[in-house]
């Protein structure tokens, strides 16, 4: 492949070569089981703890023992979602959102089917929550409350610690989980001063493999588990540990814990930098969110009367790396939920692409895109029917 | 990332025949701007009925913008008759295939021309919404797939797949032969039954809460005018009264949406 510029890290990231580094002795090296009585196995089972403190840290959890390793982002968010209806069964109200990823959405979807009565709060304009909605919606019946800490296609961020209280002020019984697939790594956590119990992120979104996630599980907080077998993970989750990705996603955390504070700047001036030179350059693009309160790394913008795969292809064709929306909702050829919830009108919805960057991103590439970008659209914008509104755009 | 041919790809960089012509001799539409996917073709025909020049413009994916390209190629220099025969599926062999999700942009080509043709012989552009593909893999219409829930009252999209072979391919048309399933189910309402306000007040409410926002999200507007048996006439305003799409907005956003809500017979006018 010739030239690529990568700006689609919401979607996966690079694997840090340091991560890839700690994580290759436990191949082929020390590939003990590390259950065994054995010194070999135990040395396993050290890093492993070293780990298990690692992701403690970055996600400020207050105990090593609240954190189990799973197999991603979707399995942590399944985990917490059954693991808490299975506890209180009686219960069949649940509480989340319009916006929230796929992986969630669909497994709630099962769940209406199965019995639950599933309420979807809205977002305004901007992409936000109102937060009197949340505390109209639970109730007594509420089992659990379910709201992404960041979104992961606008990258707006929801006050999930205010959230928090606003439930548990409701109902002290009801769980609040916590999708922080997306911001982790680009805010920083710090789950134990704040009253959320279940909080899940995934390795592959901060330079760990794909193949690796994690589940913050408060103490107290009891969650039945998916997946039954051995005594690992403390009885939540069986099966042997994946020991180089749990190796590998402890020390991705510790790398962007350092990074959060040392470097989450230099994406965000980036960040910027590609978005007002996009809107300043392409008349009939739009910003899909609110400027303010957006993970640093991600922009959303709308490409008015021209169609998003065809900016992709387009794009792709030049080595630039986007996306339209999340790439799981890129199948089913459905314009956005998440914009769709926000009302963004036709005319940008179906043009609309996701920009996001890493640590790994430099101004060389941004000002790769700048160049090249505004041809690409002048292209598309030539084959559009909508030659009368796009002309009258470009007149403001 | 789609698995396109060659030729596909070929097409979507470095489409044919892009623009519009000035005085064309026909003219054709298909889709909309809220569908995602738009399409409009410029034909020029001579005396003898033979297609000098082709021309279109389109929003929508790389599928689409590769089905009207390798379309304006297929049809320049042809005569209008021959080019009648031609049909979605040539579309799509022409272009070496297409996803099986992506098979609606083939269609789209095919309905464009067709409006470009009924439009040349100076016909209204029927968007009769009964021959409405549902299942784009296996090519069947909702009328047919209809029919046959109905005659043997099928209840599950496994039985429709089984019976029909609608919906044995990508599966994306599940959720459309769901709806077709839960509307044999549903007991229809007579619109007949009522009087004429409960039939005002019911169909307003429908279209207030389902249609008149979207409408107004792009500058357009609904009126209910009359309700007469199953025909319910309406006037559309703002951006819509002078929008080319309003036949498509009409026949398949407004009456659909009032055909789920309250009766399947329902037919809309517009006065």
């Amino acid at each position: 492949m010739d030239k690529v510029v990568y700006l689609d890290n919401n979607a996966t990231t690079k694997v840090d070569p340091r991560v890839v580094e700690v994580m290759s002795p436990y191949f082929s090296e020390f590939y003990g089981n590390p259950s065994s009585m054995h010194d070999f196995g135990g040395k396993v089972g050290q890093k492993i703890k070293e780990a298990r403190e690692q992701v403690k840290n970055f996600m400020g959890a207050a105990l090593a023992s609240e954190i189990v390793f799973t197999a991603s982002g979707s399995e942590s968010a399944n985990m917490a979602i059954r693991g808490v209806l299975e506890v209180s069964k009686k219960l069949k109200h649940i509480v989340t959102t319009k916006i929230e990823h796929p992986c969630v959405l669909n497994l709630y979807k099962s769940l209406e089917k199965e019995g639950y009565k599933v309420d979807y709060l809205s977002v305004d304009n901007e992409g936000n929550i109102d937060p009197q909605e949340l505390e109209d919606a639970v109730n007594e019946e509420t089992v659990l409350v379910s709201i992404m800490y960041a979104n992961n296609e606008t990258g707006i961020i929801f006050p999930v610690e205010k959230f928090a209280e606003i439930v548990k002020k409701k109902n002290p019984k009801t769980k609040f989980f916590v999708d922080a697939v997306q911001a982790a790594g680009k805010i920083k956590l710090d789950v134990k001063n704040t009253q959320i119990d279940l909080m899940g992120i995934s390795g592959h979104k901060i330079h760990a493999p794909k193949g690796i996630g994690a589940l913050y599980i408060r103490k107290g907080t009891i969650v039945m588990p998916l997946i039954v077998g051995g005594h690992q993970e403390r009885g939540k989750r069986a099966g042997t540990e994946n020991v180089p990705y749990i190796i590998g996603l402890g020390k991705a955390c510790e790398l962007a814990q350092a990074y959060l504070e040392d470097e989450v700047n230099r994406v965000k001036c980036l960040r910027d930098k590609l978005e007002q030179g996009i809107i300043s350059l392409i008349p009939n693009a739009r910003l899909n969110a609110a400027v303010e309160n957006r993970v640093p790394n991600t922009s959303n913008i709308g490409f008015q009367y021209i169609e998003g795969e065809l900016i992709l292809l387009h794009m792709s064709d030049a080595g630039i790396c986007a996306s339209s929306g999340s790439a799981c909702t890129s199948g089913s050829l459905e314009p956005s939920h998440v914009l769709r919830a926000m009302g963004i009108p036709f005319t940008a919805l179906h043009g609309s692409i996701r920009f996001s960057l890493s640590r790994f991103t430099t101004e060389a590439e941004i000002d790769y895109v700048l160049e090249k970008l505004p041809g690409i659209i002048a292209k598309l914008n030539a084959l559009s029917p909508f030659q009368k509104e796009l002309k009258a755009i470009n007149a403001l | 990332m789609w698995d396109y041919s060659e030729k596909v790809m070929e097409h979507y960089r470095n489409p044919k025949n892009v623009g519009s012509i000035d005085n064309a001799d026909a003219i054709g539409e298909a889709g909309s701007l809220a569908c995602g996917d738009m399409l409009k073709l410029y034909l020029k025909i001579d005396d003898n009925g033979i297609i000098t020049d082709a021309k279109f413009q389109t929003f929508g994916c790389g599928s689409a913008v590769a089905s009207s390209s390798i379309l304006t190629e297929m049809i320049i220099g042809k005569h209008i008759d021959e080019v009648k025969k031609i049909t979605n599926k040539d579309i799509v062999d022409e272009l070496g295939g297409l996803p099986p999700e992506k098979m609606h942009c083939s269609v789209m080509g095919h309905e464009a021309l067709e409006s470009a043709i009924a439009n040349y012989y100076g016909e209204e552009v029927s968007a009769c919404p009964e021959e409405k593909i549902v299942c784009l893999c296996a090519f069947k219409p909702e009328n047919e797939i209809r029919k046959v829930i109905k005659e043997k009252n099928l209840k599950s999209i496994e039985e429709v797949v089984a019976e029909t072979g609608a919906g044995s391919g990508c599966g994306r048309c599940h959720a459309n032969i769901e709806k077709l399933i839960k509307e044999a189910q549903k007991p229809v309402i007579e619109l007949s039954g009522m009087s004429k306000t409960q039939q005002i007040i019911k169909i307003n409410n429908v279209i207030e809460r389902f249609i008149a926002d979207e409408l107004r999200k792009d500058g357009g507007d609904i009126e209910l005018v009359d309700v007469d048996g199953n025909n319910v006439y309406v006037k559309l305003r703002g951006a819509c009264a002078s929008c080319k799409n309003s036949v498509m907005t009409l026949k398949y956003f407004v009456e659909n949406t009032l055909r789920d809500h309250i009766s399947p017979d329902i037919e809309v006018v517009e006065v």
